[in-house]
């Protein structure tokens, strides 16, 4: 088995940088994005492809490779 | 809250406001929901309208004009500027808006004229039936309420996800999708009634940054690039960094906002069984300016116009509410937007060498009104350089010679 298999692609978000304005919300391909008032979601259907992670104008969305727990 | 009214509308923008207020006008029953506990906060905007389109929905009124505008300047990515005067910008200039009162001052009117207001109240899903829409399901502080309406208007903005929710795919191109920066200036020097736009790859990749006087010494300094230019150290608000350490040193920065512009062309289709799409949750932002404020308020009144007589007639399927997504692609601002589009897409790819050979060329220009479509015309007049390549532009705008 190859170690991608392990490996799962995870939304962190940093909440600290957070400017909730939703431009994230709006490319995310899957819809598992939402802002909720001034908090930001992601739901289980996020695959992790990083898009969001660009449309956001302060850097606060990351994409880590994380072993299952 | 009550479990059904005629109308349901998602957002307290200027789109949900100018749609509650007209139908609740009409008579209606109409429920606006708005998921900030405040209208008009937190701003993610740049504020900026022409004059002559807001007197159609609101009376001008000082507490939420923050500047007036008689003449735009373009600077070049060499540096050069421009100024069209406001003969040249014609009697049609601008405001520089407070959004935070410009909102609630909308959605006040929209309840004064009857709509139920709630704040803090979020929808987290549709009603669906025999797949049309007929409510959603609302969130007040922890409270579950089912809504029910004969017609929901979505105008959640560029978020745009309560029309997801029902099936229409609002998902923006990465790279249509500008990523934005703003900080409120103050102790600047500026020319409180000029709007600055300044062009370059080097500021603003694939996009502008903008200088929007607030008052005499205070302004919304901010930049979009496009999303697909977005890395770690180049995102929107490092780019908005360098752009002020270079222009505004000493500026002092009292308000910090955030946000995304979608300037991709509209959804293919505004409609569904019992669901309207207005202003930016409909992609209707100018894909050339950004702005979208005068973009949602006319859609949102096109919707009500619509929606009022659906329901009269007891139809509210899409077929009837189509006349509503006819009716906007097919006024000056559907055409407005499809042009826009495609300026912007010949735009982009300029370099800075060609942005700053236009920019010299609309220093020689008189241009008798400030407009895309004027510019881009005028630019193909006066600059023979540029034709060979404006020509597909050309062709593709259908200006006459």
């Amino acid at each position: 088995m190859e170690l991608t298999d392990h490996v799962i692609s995870m939304l962190v978000i940093h909440r600290e940088c957070c400017g909730y304005c939703g431009a994230c919300v709006s490319v995310c391909p899957e819809g598992a994005l939402e802002l909720v008032d001034a908090y930001l979601t992601v739901e289980d259907s996020c695959r992790g492809c990083g898009i969001c992670t660009k449309a956001c104008p302060v850097g606060a969305l990351e994409v880590t490779d994380e072993e299952p727990v | 809250m009550k479990s059904r009214y005629d109308f349901l509308v998602i957002g307290g923008g200027p789109g949900g406001a100018i749609a509650a207020g007209d139908l609740a006008a009409k008579g209606h029953s109409v429920c606006l929901v708005e998921k900030r506990p405040a209208i008009g906060a937190p701003v993610r905007c740049a504020e900026g309208i022409g004059k002559d389109v807001l007197a159609d929905y609101i009376e001008p009124d000082e507490r939420w004009i923050s500047a007036e505008i008689r003449t735009a300047g373009i600077v070049a990515p060499d540096g050069t500027s421009m100024v069209l005067e406001q003969e040249m910008a014609g009697s049609k200039v601008g405001y520089v808006l407070d959004r935070k009162i410009f909102d609630r001052e909308l959605v006040w009117q929209a309840a004064g004229k009857g709509a139920e207001v709630h704040v803090k109240t979020r929808a987290t899903g549709p009603i669906v039936e025999n797949g049309a829409v007929k409510g959603a399901v609302l969130e007040a502080c922890g409270e579950v309420h089912e809504v029910r309406a004969d017609v929901v208007i979505a105008a959640d903005g560029v978020e745009s996800k309560f029309a997801r929710w029902c099936g229409l795919d609002t998902a923006v191109p990465l790279r249509e999708l500008m990523s934005c920066a703003q900080y409120i200036l103050t102790d600047i020097d500026i020319d409180p009634a000029r709007t600055v736009f300044y062009l370059g790859n080097k500021v603003a990749p694939e996009g502008y940054a903008w200088v929007f006087p607030k008052g005499d010494r205070m302004a919304n300094v901010g930049i979009g690039i496009s999303s697909r230019r977005s890395r770690d150290g180049n995102r929107a608000r490092d780019y908005l960094d360098r752009f002020v350490a270079a222009h505004f040193p000493q500026g002092k920065t009292i308000e910090y906002i955030v946000g995304g512009v979608s300037v991709c062309r509209p959804l293919p289709c505004t409609v569904a069984d019992g669901l309207m799409v207005v202003g930016d949750a409909a992609r209707l932002s100018d894909p050339m300016t950004g702005g979208g404020i005068f973009n949602a308020m006319y859609t949102g009144r096109l919707a009500a116009g619509v929606a009022s007589g659906a329901v009269s007639d007891g139809n509210c399927s899409s077929a009837a509410l189509m006349a509503y997504d006819q009716a906007w692609r097919h006024s000056k601002l559907g055409k407005t937007l499809e042009r826009n589009w495609r300026i912007k897409e010949y735009f982009i790819t300029l370099s800075d060498e060609k942005l700053n050979a236009i920019v010299h060329s609309m220093a020689r220009m008189n241009l008798k009104e400030f407009s895309v479509f004027n510019l881009v015309k005028e630019l193909i007049r006066h600059n023979p350089k540029l034709l060979l390549e404006l020509k597909g532009l050309h062709d593709s705008l259908n200006i006459p010679a």
